[in-house]
């Protein structure tokens, strides 16, 4: 019988608001060690948080772009345990009664195409601080910028079925979250964590034993760090062993999947309602606006992009990578350009020229100014090309004005053409004589010897239109 | 223009004599320190509605002119970099912090014995206990150092000390004070209270501390409480609940005396007195003792060492060693009672059977108060305690008789309800308590109901 992994997603992310969940400190990475802290954020005896509705909003966002449901009453739970970088001792979160419930997610799979991913829940909760091991010997530093950060954590539904399909459930899902300006969903900076839940089982038993995989820092290491555990398990049941429930951890370093110590794992949270926060009561106006926010949705867009534009599946994709790329496209098709001649230019120029295959080095209307010189005739499209990267460089320049400084522009003047078509048929007799006997292969070797008198500068629909011209006479 | 250095020179007085007489009030006072208060008030020209009055705070309140210890071991010496907002209220009235006054570790108790730093007297007979948590708080008005002190109630920590004391003490609706600033112990249950030598001192101080709190997403979105009124002269057209379940067989005799004399003159007053029910009240020390540890498991989760506060390092060998030396040697026994049964009833397994049944029990108190005030009744009266003040260390030994002390007064706290308690009168020279308690959000109407009741007896007369 053949084995089947099953796999669910616990995605952490930090939402992009200025200041943190439940005070007013900022909620900016990467400021000096313990700068951004306050009496609620430290876990000072007497301090009481306050929730920050923006984080509510942009929570609720997630939740509406994910179809889920969203609660109208949501209550706020403590989870209990001891770390020194949780500085109340709990962790305020949300457990019996999330914000939100039941969605689902688009996703390609590499195996089966495309299919949908249940969500569970989605809920609002407060980050930790961070630990460092390794900045004073012997000792934890421990920094609290972190600690009260808005986050949401989203549960999938056990709905993947190998770790190439937790990948790609994981792109569409930082998609989705970038798209709606949520979360920037920075692994690096850890604006988006991943603890991943593998099971295997033979086709068609029930679900086996689960372990939970954490400390994963990027998406190709959860494909590689579910594809070890999956090995694992499989060669564990047929050698006659079975699973045990347990947290392992990724080491990156080694592509080993290994049981963190079993003291971490004997975590019993204790749960209960949060006394020092009211229930999260929603008013149907403010979810309404909220719902109103949301823009086109990337699948939706990819959609109308291959209905409205008649792209090919693979262009509407990727031109549908980021919002940003989707409305840069259609900037592009607004300022004349046709689409697909458009989905080309973007598609291999300009997101070629970026460093990052994301960000825009340039503006549509510059990329709409270098397309219609090329459509225009005054450039060639190789030339274009070389215009698009300089002004790239030079983005207040006119394109225009960069092609006629690298000589880029092609000669149409009909008098110069012609003279240069005179000289040319003069210079090689033979050939005229046997393209004129019906060797029409010949033309391709004209024109070529006409640009080269041109010195390249000649547009060659011209050339070819003229030497027909002079040949046919 | 208020004399606010005369204020602060007179009280330091009176604190000292208070304690030299070995009362134990106070954790910390400072003279000098209310004289520099004096003086900021004075440059600000301050004319609110406390000027001039000195308001002693119990140590689980922050501030940032002494120490907040809760009178644990495990926060010696620690200051808030912020003050509660109750004290800053105090401040922006033109009151002067006296200082901190003494309480059972983290409010758990009723006799202020289990204070890190040693037991405080009661003023009225120096072998009694004040009662407590707030036993400082209501040490420092009976004894007349203070007119005014703010205490905090989880269960009873202000009526209870009121009542031992022979003053008075208001626990207000839940929500009508910010928590801000005061640490927590129960936070479902915790409200800072007023204590006053008589109701209208305690009422201006209720008054002048109450309000939304932008700080405390539980506070009641309402303006502060009015300065009480004249004291009524009758109470033609009130409705008095006495709760039969408050009044058992068996009761303390002196204290049963002193309730017939209040039902007595409340009748005489023109109230209409009512016999009703709360019959989930049998439920009340059970839920209590639930709700409150549960909550208190977590509240003090926070003091593990590495951020302030006392640490025993456990010789660095591991985190978790260095959290259980630090938590064993800086918290008591009663505190790690409650921590240990609190992580009890909220383990995975056991937290239906207990956590949520008593969330259910807390409903149905809550229930029987909303009965019985929608069926037109303005107030309940009952005892506050079922016996005067006990000796010290009577109950030391026996926690269970302790909790049983609060058997009268954690039901307001389950139940979010203001109650009060004044002196009704004494037995064999022990002060004795009544408790009035109202509505939600029923302050006014419990403050002129004890108001009439106060000029109408004889509060230091014996009973019996």
């Amino acid at each position: 019988m053949a084995w089947e992994t099953v796999v669910g997603l616990e995605v952490h992310v930090q939402l992009l608001t200025r200041s943190k969940m439940f005070c007013g400190c900022s909620a900016a990475y990467g400021d000096p060690p313990n700068t951004n802290v306050c009496p609620v954020c430290l876990g000072l005896p007497g301090a009481l948080p306050v929730p920050n509705e923006r984080a509510v909003r942009l929570a609720v966002r997630a939740a509406f772009a994910l179809g889920c449901a969203v609660h109208p009453r949501s209550i706020f739970a403590r989870k209990n345990y001891f770390y020194p970088d949780l500085p109340k001792g709990y962790q305020i979160s949300q457990f019996e009664e999330p914000l939100a419930t039941g969605g689902r997610l688009e996703v390609v799979s590499p195996e089966r195409g495309p299919f949908t991913v249940g969500i569970k829940r989605l809920h609002v909760e407060e980050d930790s601080g961070k630990s460092f091991h390794d900045r004073v010997p012997g000792m934890t530093a421990v920094d609290f910028n972190r600690s009260g950060v808005p986050l949401i954590e989203i549960v999938s539904e056990p709905d993947l079925r190998s770790p190439a399909e937790a990948r790609a459930y994981l792109t569409a899902l930082k998609q989705v979250l970038r798209w709606i300006e949520v979360s920037d969903c920075n692994m690096e900076e850890g604006s988006l964590r991943v603890d991943a839940n593998l099971s295997v089982r033979r086709s068609g038993e029930p679900l086996g034993t689960r372990t939970e995989v954490k400390n994963v820092n990027s998406f190709s290491n959860v494909e590689r760090a579910l594809a070890f555990e999956q090995g694992r398990q499989i060669a564990l049941i047929e050698d006659g062993g079975a699973v045990e429930q347990r947290t392992m951890t990724f080491d990156a370093a080694t592509g080993d999947v290994r049981p963190t110590r079993s003291k971490e794992e004997s975590h019993d949270y204790r749960y209960f309602p949060e006394p020092d926060l009211p229930p999260l009561v929603l008013a149907p106006q403010w979810l309404n606006d909220a719902r109103a926010e949301l823009t086109e949705l990337p699948a939706a867009r990819t959609a109308r992009f291959i209905r409205s534009y008649e792209l090919p599946e693979y262009d509407a994709g990727v031109l549908t990578g980021s919002r940003a790329i989707a409305d840069y496209y259609e900037a592009v098709v607004a300022a004349g350009v046709p689409a697909k001649e458009a989905a080309n230019w973007v598609m291999n120029d300009v997101l070629g020229l970026s460093e990052d295959g994301e960000t825009l080095p340039l503006s549509a209307a510059k990329t709409a100014e270098v397309i219609s010189l090329v459509q225009a005739g005054r450039v060639s499209r190789q030339a274009g090309k070389r215009v698009l990267a300089e002004l790239a460089q030079a983005p207040e320049r006119a394109a225009l004005e960069v092609a006629q400084e690298l000589g880029l522009i092609q000669v149409q003047d009909a008098g110069q053409i012609e003279s240069w078509v005179a000289e040319t048929l003069a210079a090689h007799p033979a050939e005229v004589e046997r393209y004129r006997r019906g060797e029409v292969k010949l033309m391709g070797f004209l024109v070529g010897q006409v640009m080269k008198r041109s010195k390249g500068k000649a547009d060659p629909k011209a050339v070819g239109a003229a030497l027909e011209a002079a040949l046919t006479s | 223009m208020t004399d606010f250095r005369a204020a602060a020179s007179a009280a330091a007085e009176r604190i000292a004599a208070c304690e030299a007489k070995g009362t134990h009030a106070f954790l910390a006072w400072s003279g000098e320190i209310m004289l520099e208060q004096a003086r900021a008030l004075e440059a600000a020209r301050a004319d609110g509605p406390l000027a001039g009055e000195v308001v002693a705070v119990k140590d689980v309140i922050a501030d940032r002119w002494f120490p907040t210890t809760c009178g644990s071991r495990i926060l010696e010496g620690y200051r808030s970099p912020f003050e509660a907002t109750a004290v800053r209220r105090l401040r922006e009235a033109g009151a002067l912090v006296a200082g901190k006054t003494n309480c059972d570790e983290f409010a758990m108790g009723s006799s202020t014995e289990y204070s890190a730093y040693g037991p405080t007297l009661n003023p009225v007979d120096p072998a009694r206990v004040p009662g407590g948590s707030s036993g400082g708080s209501a040490a420092a008005v009976a004894s007349g150092a203070v007119d005014m002190a703010l205490g905090t109630e989880t269960g009873g920590s202000v009526r209870q000390p009121a009542a031992f004391c022979g003053i008075v003490g208001i626990k207000p609706t839940y929500g009508r004070v910010s928590r801000y600033g005061l640490v927590a112990f129960g936070s479902s249950l915790d409200q800072i209270g007023a204590f006053g030598k008589d109701v209208r001192s305690a009422a201006r101080l209720l008054a002048a501390i109450s309000g939304r709190d932008d700080r405390d997403s539980t506070t009641l979105d309402r303006v502060p409480l009015s300065e009480p009124g004249p004291a009524p002269t009758s109470l033609a057209g009130t409705v008095i609940g006495v709760p039969r379940e408050y009044l058992p067989e068996g009761l303390h005799a002196g204290v049963r005396a002193a309730c017939d004399r209040v039902l007595k003159k409340l009748k005489e007053l023109g109230a209409e007195i009512r016999d009703v029910s709360l019959p989930h009240t049998k439920y009340a020390i059970p839920t209590y003792y639930i709700v409150a540890p549960a909550e208190a498991s977590s509240n003090l989760a926070r003091y593990d060492g590495v951020r302030y506060g006392q640490r025993e390092d456990g010789g660095l060998a591991d985190v978790r060693a260095m959290y259980r030396k630090t938590r064993g040697a800086g918290f008591g026994t009663e505190v790690r009672r409650r921590i240990v049964l609190g992580t009890y009833v909220l383990s995975a397994g056991y937290y239906e059977a207990y956590y949520g049944r008593a969330q259910r029990a807390r409903e149905r108190i809550r229930g029987d108060y909303a009965k019985v005030f929608a069926g037109g009744v303005h107030a309940l009266f009952t005892p506050t305690a079922p016996t005067p003040a006990f000796r010290l260390g009577e109950n030391l030994a026996d926690p269970l008789q302790m909790y049983l002390s609060d058997i009268f007064v954690c039901t307001a706290n389950l139940a979010w309800v203001p109650a009060l308690s004044l002196p009704i009168g004494r037995d064999q020279g022990l002060p004795l308590g009544g408790q009035l308690i109202g509505a939600m959000e029923g302050e006014s109407t419990i403050v002129r109901i004890a108001q009439a009741l106060e000029a109408a007896i004889d509060k230091t007369a014996e009973v019996r």
